[in-house]
């Protein structure tokens, strides 16, 4: 009998709802593994003593560790392991840019196919969720501090929950009615459904945490207020990066014109794709343009397709290698027949009597020389302009920072775009006692990012309120 | 009254004040003792309902309670007038947007158009308590629709209505109203206007004339009420602001109103059918039983 490792075997594939069927349902695209599968993949890790794929994830999830165990069938308990570090495992597992995280840095990705982390996170997660027992809390000897946790993003609730477990009493405001940040209000449906992001928020009421939801900071109560008359002991603010950013072209507010931050809140938070069980409308329209290359973009014109759209048509101004969304992501629009429209600048959106988008005015581009980034700086072609009818355009060019924080709190430190000030290796802001993280202090960057930040945060806030060095993070 | 068997969002006092109109009081101690005159909040009335913005019109911070004040003119609304006192809604966020800049103007003049009224209640009660020498104005279609004229009497030193069809008070607009007073010589150096876009528009075109300050509060559609998806944009002074975070009250002088009439008709079709779906239910007796 050969004794080929089974490293040496090709990775497993991820089966998916078919392109043709899934653009007709908000359903998820990836159907996830089975045992038989999860086992065959997790038999190709090496279990490396010093593993490189750990030093990628920004929660140090053990990965040896709980492949381990999903080879030998224990998903439950490789499930518990990734929770030691890391609380949203299921929508890791899903979400996570792993080809950029974790998965990049297998030593088995040098001469093939990385282990798929992901998908195994996502797999042990998915059925610890649905077959495990309910995990219980061990009672944590309480600390007698109040920590209040600004917004309920992957960053507010990491730094929740790890505060939590040290014993502090913790309360998440979030300023919209369900919680959960991008991953509820952005991240759609099908590549994320929101009940299973519903389950991992449950495990922060287990551990105690208390949630409250319509509670916008400073408005309520401002960050001074929490600290003083509300009697907080420390603030972690991680509110995110969610202002819109629009083109500034003329025609931007005609009916019909969205950022991608409200549409895809119309579809996600308020459910608009199932208008008539959800009161809020969307514009379903036939021709519809989403402006960017990023994953937002991917998201919206996804979503688009889905809502009933005959066409739709991404307009990028550079090319396709500079294009920042995942490459899954890509690959997944263009399956679903979404139109790349490359090196393509809306100049100007033109309507109708009533106010309608009726067309937009594109202006072709060329490459010229890199830029600072080191990307090649899109140049415009003089008289390229053409027009082309539209009657839905979605802005998806970024976000900033909001600035409600930062204007009701004198002495926050911000930089010049808005962002908040915090030490890298703790979060601390320049109030002390209000520590920061996630996409308000680096701007938009990604989920596992902003749970490591908060993760970072949290261990700060216990040394701030106890004097003691946390133990060392993912040993408990 | 004691409050501590009271829910957050509950509703303790529910009147009809006009046909449609209704008040309501609702139990949030918080948001009572923070509102400020201009500001509002986000309201949803059960799962799946839209994201419905209201003007905070008062509030009792002994009693924890806010007061809100809303025409019954579409299927969210609609729902919302069928609660009754003890329920609760299911969420209510705020006290949202910026709070009216107030200042002694020497003599200001509020305006309310239809339910409009509701919303200028409160910031007539600081101009007021700034030292102003206060004229208020309520405009109607009908005399049935004249709302909280005690409330707002008692408020101002002079007090006008007019109703479309002169049922009561002078026969005419608001504009006729403020025309007249401003033809007697009434020294009226601040104007403030809530109520229906094209009436808020002529105010602001006639004090444009006498070279008066006017500040108006834009209701155009919302989703969220933070800032954070852009749907709520308004266009002042050639410039795109969010109302809920950047108003709601804006220079009347500098709001391209044609735009605001324009983008809140954006759902008009969808209201209609949500609407129909609704009262179709209603007759079919589905929501009564
Ligand atoms: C459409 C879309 C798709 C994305 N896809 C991916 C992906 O596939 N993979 C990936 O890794 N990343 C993705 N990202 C990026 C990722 O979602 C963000 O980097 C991440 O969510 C940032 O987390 P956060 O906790 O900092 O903030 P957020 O997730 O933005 O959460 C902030 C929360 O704070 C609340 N808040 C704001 N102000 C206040 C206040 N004053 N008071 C109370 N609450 C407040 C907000 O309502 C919000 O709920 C995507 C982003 C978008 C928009
Ligand atoms: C800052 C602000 C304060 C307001 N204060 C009051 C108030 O004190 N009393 C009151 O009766 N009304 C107030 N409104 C208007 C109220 O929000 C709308 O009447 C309500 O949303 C209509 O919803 P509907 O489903 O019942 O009607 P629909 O049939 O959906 O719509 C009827 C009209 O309401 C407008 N509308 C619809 N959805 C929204 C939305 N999400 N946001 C804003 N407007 C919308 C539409 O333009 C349409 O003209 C306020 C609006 C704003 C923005
Ligand atoms: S959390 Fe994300 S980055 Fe970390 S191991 Fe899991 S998939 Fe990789
Ligand atoms: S680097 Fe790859 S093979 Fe090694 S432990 Fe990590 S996942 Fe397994
Ligand atoms: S309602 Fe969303 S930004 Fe104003």
């Amino acid at each position: 009998m050969s004794e080929v490792h089974p490293s040496k075997q090709p990775r497993q594939p991820m089966p998916e709802q078919p392109p043709a069927e899934r653009v007709t349902n908000f359903n998820e695209v990836p159907l996830g593994y089975t045992p038989e599968q999860a086992m065959a993949e997790a038999a190709r890790c090496l279990q490396c003593k010093n593993p490189r794929c750990v030093t990628g994830c920004p929660v140090a999830v053990d990965i040896p560790g709980f492949i381990g165990l999903t080879k030998e069938g224990q998903f439950v308990e490789a499930a518990r392991k990734i929770m030691e570090t890391n609380v949203l495992p299921a929508v890791c597992g899903r979400v996570c840019p792993q080809e950029t995280q974790c998965e990049i840095l297998c030593v088995l990705a040098r001469r093939g196919e990385p282990v798929a982390i992901g998908r195994l996170e996502r797999f042990v997660a998915d059925y610890e969720r649905e077959h495990g027992p309910r995990e219980t809390v061990p009672p944590v000897p309480a600390t007698g501090k109040r920590v209040a946790i600004v917004g309920s993003g992957p960053a507010g609730l990491t730094c929740a929950a790890d505060l939590a477990r040290r014993g502090h009493s913790v309360t998440v405001f979030e300023a919209l009615h369900e919680l959960g940040g991008v991953l509820v209000y952005g991240i759609p449906e099908f590549r994320l459904p929101k009940r299973i992001l519903k389950a991992e928020v449950e495990r922060l009421r287990d551990l105690g945490v208390d949630l409250q939801t319509s509670a916008v900071i400073g408005k309520l109560d401002t960050i001074e207020e929490l600290l003083g008359p509300e009697g907080f002991d420390a603030v972690f603010v991680a509110t995110g990066a969610g202002l819109p950013k629009f083109m500034d072209i003329p025609g931007e507010n005609l009916l019909g014109v969205y950022s991608a931050n409200e549409f895809l809140t119309r579809s996600n938070l308020m459910r608009a794709y199932e208008f008539g069980k959800a009161d809020t409308p969307i514009a379903r329209g036939k021709r519809v343009m989403v402006i960017g290359g990023g994953n937002v973009a991917m998201d919206a014109a996804r979503t688009a397709k889905r809502l009933g759209a005959e066409r739709v048509i991404l307009a990028y101004r550079r090319s396709r290698e500079e294009m920042p969304a995942r490459a899954e992501e890509i690959h997944h629009a263009e399956e679903e027949g979404i139109e790349f429209h490359l090196l393509t600048l809306p100049v100007k959106l033109v309507g109708d009597e009533q106010g309608r988008l009726v067309g937009a005015v594109l202006r072709k581009m060329e490459l010229g020389e890199p830029d600072e980034s080191g990307r090649r700086r899109p140049l415009e072609i003089p008289g390229s302009d053409y027009e082309s009818p539209v009657d839905v355009v979605v802005v998806a060019i970024g976000a900033g920072a909001n600035p409600l924080i930062k204007d009701t709190t004198p002495g926050l430190e911000v930089n010049k775009w808005g962002y908040i000030v915090a030490d890298k290796a703790t979060g601390a802001t320049s109030i002390p006692g209000v520590y920061a993280g996630g996409d308000i202090v680096t701007g938009s960057a990604t989920v596992i990012e902003a749970m490591g930040a908060g993760r970072t945060a949290a261990a700060a806030i216990h040394l701030y309120l106890t004097g003691e060095a946390p133990e060392r993070d993912g040993a408990s | 009254m004691s409050t501590e068997h009271l829910r957050q969002n509950q509703i303790v006092a529910k009147r009809e004040i006009a046909p449609k109109t209704y008040w309501y009081d609702l139990y949030h101690p918080k948001i009572a003792r923070k509102r400020q005159a201009g500001q509002f909040v986000v309201i949803r009335v059960h799962e799946g309902g839209e994201r419905v913005p209201l003007t905070l019109v008062g509030s009792d911070p002994d009693r924890g309670t806010v007061t809100l004040i809303f025409q019954a003119v579409g299927h969210s609304t609609m729902e919302l007038a069928r609660l009754e006192v003890g329920d609760a809604l299911l969420d209510m966020a705020g006290p949202l947007g910026r709070p009216t800049h107030i200042e002694n103007h020497g003599t200001a003049c509020v305006i309310g158009g239809g339910y409009g009224t509701a919303p200028v209640l409160p910031i007539a009660e600081a101009l007021r308590g700034a030292g102003n020498r206060l004229i208020g104005i309520i405009g109607a279609r009908t005399r049935g629709l004249v709302i909280l004229e005690k409330e707002l009497g008692s408020l101002c030193d002079r007090l006008e209505v007019a109703t479309d069809d002169g049922s009561y008070g002078r026969k005419g607009f608001v504009t006729d109203a403020l025309a007249a007073l401003i033809a007697e010589g009434t020294d009226i150096r601040f104007v403030l206007a809530v109520g229906p876009t094209p009436m808020m528009r002529a105010v602001s075109e006639l004090t444009r004339q006498y070279g008066i300050p006017t500040m108006v509060s834009l209701n155009p559609i919302m989703v969220d009420g933070t800032g954070m998806c852009g749907g709520c944009r308004v266009e002042v002074d050639g410039q795109t602001k969010f109302a809920c975070v950047d108003g709601p009250e804006f220079d009347g002088h500098l709001v391209n109103f044609d735009l605001l009439m324009k983008r809140q008709g954006a759902y008009r079709a969808e209201e209609r059918q949500i609407a129909e779906n609704y009262e179709h239910c209603r007759i079919a007796g589905v929501l009564d039983a």
